[in-house]
C-alpha cells in the first residue's frame, strides 16, 4: 500500500509539473495543454463513437497483432531451441533480420500490403516476433536436464517431453518475451499510423488532430490513451504470469 | 524367488573413461538391493543404463516385468514445479483413465503420508516432503522394479531416517523390488537386503553379500546390531582394499563429507 501511496505521489507531481508548464509564457500558447484541459476533452472524447472507434481499431489490431506472433514465435522458438542444425542454419539470416527497425519496413509494407490494417498488423507482427522467440529459446536452453530424465523414464517420448515438460518450464519466460512483445507492438502500431497506411487508430487520430485543427488538447488525449493501453496490458500480463505461471 | 532384473557384463565407456567395466548381478523379485561404492565410481552410469536413460556400450539388461520407475537424488529438480503435488504422482499414469489415475495418486500419497498436500506445489514443501511426494510418484506407477539414485543425500539427518524407515515400510506392504545406489555404508546395512559392493573407476563388483539382519529394522537397535556393526566394517574394508590411493583419498573425503553434512544438521 506504502508503494501504491507513493506511485500516487509521483503521478500527481508529474501533473502538477505539467500544469505548470503547460501555464507558463515558456512555451508557445496552445504548444503543451495543461492536463485540466487536456483530461476534461479526455471526458468529451471517451463518449464520442468516432474517437472510441480509433481506440476499438488500434486496440483490436494490436490483439491480431500479438496473437499473430505467439502463433509464429513460440513454435519456432520450440524448434529452434531443440534441433541445433536448425538453430545454427537459420543464425545468419535471424541476425540480420532482427536489428532491422520495423518502422524503416513501412515503405516496404506500403508497396507490398497496400493501406490497409494489414500494414500495421503485419510490422506490429514483426517487431512483436523477436522478444518472444528469444525468450522461447532461451528457455529451452535452461530447460533441466534432470526434469527431462524424470519424464523419459516414467515413459515419455520425444513429443511428450517437447509438450508436457519443455513448453510448461519455458512458460515463464515466455511471457516475459510476450510482455516486452506487447509494448514494442503497441509502439510500431501507433507509429504506422501516424505516419501512414491506415484511415483510423490512434495513430490516425493524433496525426488529424494536429494537421487539420491544430488541436493539441486531443493530440495529448491521443497520447495519453496510449500511454494507458501500454500500462493496461503490461500489468495484465503480469497479472497473468503470477498468477497462472508462479514457480 | 524370481529374478526381477539380470544384468550381464555391463560396460560403459564414454569417450576414452571407461565408468563401468562388465558388471554381471542379478536382483530377485521383492528384494531390495542396496549398490555401495566410492563417490564417482559410476554408479549413476549404472542407473542411467538399467533405467534405459543411456543405452550401454556394451552388456545386457534385462527386466522381467512390465516397467521401472526412479527416484533421483535432486528431488527439487526432478518434481514439475508447474503442476500441484497430485499431478506430479499423476504424471506416470497419464494412459489411465482420470478416475483410476485420481485414485492411485490419492492412494500413493497416503501410503508416505501426504494425504492432505495434494493441491500444494512441491516448492511450498520441506525437502523431505519433496522426497516423499517422488517416492508416491514412483509407488504410484506400480513399477516391477524401483530405482533409487542416492534418494536421501540430500535431506538432513533426522529426515534421512524417516524416509529409510518410510522406504521400508512401503516396500514390505507393496513387495516392491527396490535398488538403491548409494555412497553411505551405513545406508546400504540398513535398507538391504543385499548389498552389492563396487570399487572405484571404473566400477567392478567386489562383493555381493547378504545382509544377516532381520526383516523389521529399527534405527536405533539395528544400527547397534553385532551383525550390522560387523558388515560395516566388512563394507568399509572391501572399499578400501586392492584401490589406488588415490581414490580412496577421494572416498575419504566424500565420506568426511557427508559426515559433517551430517553433524552439521
Amino acid at each position: 500500500m506504502r508503494a501504491f501511496t507513493r506511485g500516487l505521489l509521483g503521478i500527481a507531481g508529474f501533473l502538477v509539473l505539467w500544469e505548470l508548464l503547460g501555464r507558463s509564457p515558456l512555451l508557445p500558447a496552445h504548444a503543451l495543454p495543461p492536463p485540466s484541459v487536456v483530461f476534461g476533452e479526455l471526458v468529451t472524447q471517451l463518449t464520442s463513437p468516432s474517437f472510441i472507434s480509433h481506440v476499438v481499431a488500434t486496440v483490436l489490431a494490436l490483439l491480431i497483432a500479438i496473437v499473430i506472433a505467439i502463433a509464429i514465435a513460440v513454435p519456432s522458438g520450440l524448434v529452434l531451441g531443440s534441433v541445433p542444425a536448425v538453430r545454427h542454419g537459420t543464425r545468419a539470416v535471424i541476425e540480420f533480420l532482427r536489428p532491422i527497425p520495423s518502422v524503416a519496413l513501412i515503405p516496404l509494407a506500403l508497396v507490398m500490403l497496400g493501406f490497409g490494417p494489414e500494414t500495421k498488423i503485419t510490422l506490429a507482427v514483426y517487431a512483436a516476433l523477436w522478444p518472444i522467440l528469444f525468450n522461447t529459446i532461451y528457455a529451452l536452453d535452461e530447460l533441466d536436464p534432470l526434469l527431462v530424465d524424470t519424464a523419459r523414464v516414467f515413459g515419455t517420448g520425444r513429443l511428450g517431453v517437447l509438450f508436457l515438460v519443455a513448453l510448461p518450464s519455458a512458460l515463464p519466460f515466455v511471457l516475459t518475451g510476450i510482455r516486452l512483445a506487447a509494448t514494442t507492438a503497441l509502439i510500431v502500431m501507433v507509429s504506422v499510423e501516424l505516419m501512414a497506411g491506415s484511415q483510423i487508430g490512434i495513430g490516425y487520430f493524433i496525426m488529424e488532430a494536429r494537421s487539420g485543427p491544430g488541436r493539441m488538447d486531443q493530440v495529448l488525449v491521443g497520447t495519453v490513451v496510449a500511454g494507458a493501453i501500454g500500462v493496461l496490458l503490461n500489468n495484465g500480463l503480469e497479472r497473468v504470469r503470477r498468477r497462472w505461471v508462479a514457480w | 524367488m524370481s529374478n526381477m532384473l539380470e544384468v550381464a557384463d555391463l560396460g560403459h565407456t564414454y569417450g576414452d573413461h571407461e565408468a563401468i567395466g562388465g558388471l554381471s548381478f542379478t536382483v530377485r523379485a521383492g528384494e531390495l538391493v542396496c549398490v555401495v561404492g566410492p563417490s564417482g565410481c559410476g554408479k549413476s552410469t549404472l542407473l542411467r543404463t538399467i533405467s534405459g536413460l543411456v543405452a550401454p556400450s556394451r552388456g545386457d539388461v534385462s527386466l522381467h516385468g512390465s516397467h521401472l520407475a526412479v527416484v533421483f537424488q535432486d528431488y527439487s529438480r526432478s518434481l514439475f514445479p508447474w503442476l500441484s503435488v497430485q499431478g506430479n504422482v499423476e504424471f506416470p499414469l497419464r494412459s489411465l483413465p482420470r478416475a483410476e489415475r485420481r485414485a492411485r495418486a490419492a492412494e500413493a500419497l497416503e501410503w508416505v503420508g501426504l494425504g492432505g498436500a495434494a493441491r500444494k506445489r512441491p516448492w511450498q514443501l520441506s525437502g523431505g516432503m519433496q522426497q516423499r511426494v517422488a517416492i508416491a510418484r514412483a509407488l504410484a506407477y506400480r513399477p516391477s522394479l524401483l530405482l533409487m539414485d542416492e534418494p536421501f543425500a540430500s535431506v538432513d539427518a533426522q529426515t534421512r531416517f524417516e524416509l529409510e524407515d518410510l522406504l521400508l515400510r512401503v516396500r514390505r506392504e507393496h513387495d516392491t523390488t527396490v535398488l538403491v545406489v548409494t555412497h553411505d555404508i551405513d545406508e546400504s546395512v540398513y535398507l538391504g537386503d543385499r548389498i552389492l559392493v563396487l570399487s572405484g573407476s571404473p566400477a567392478r563388483l567386489v562383493a555381493d553379500l547378504e545382509v544377516p539382519l532381520p526383516a523389521e529394522r529399527d534405527q536405533v537397535t539395528t544400527r547397534t546390531d553385532e551383525a550390522f556393526v560387523e558388515l560395516r566394517s566388512k563394507v568399509a574394508r572391501l572399499l578400501n582394499v586392492g584401490k589406488p590411493a588415490l581414490d580412496v583419498e577421494k572416498w575419504a573425503a566424500a565420506e568426511r563429507e557427508s559426515l559433517s553434512e551430517t553433524v552439521s544438521s
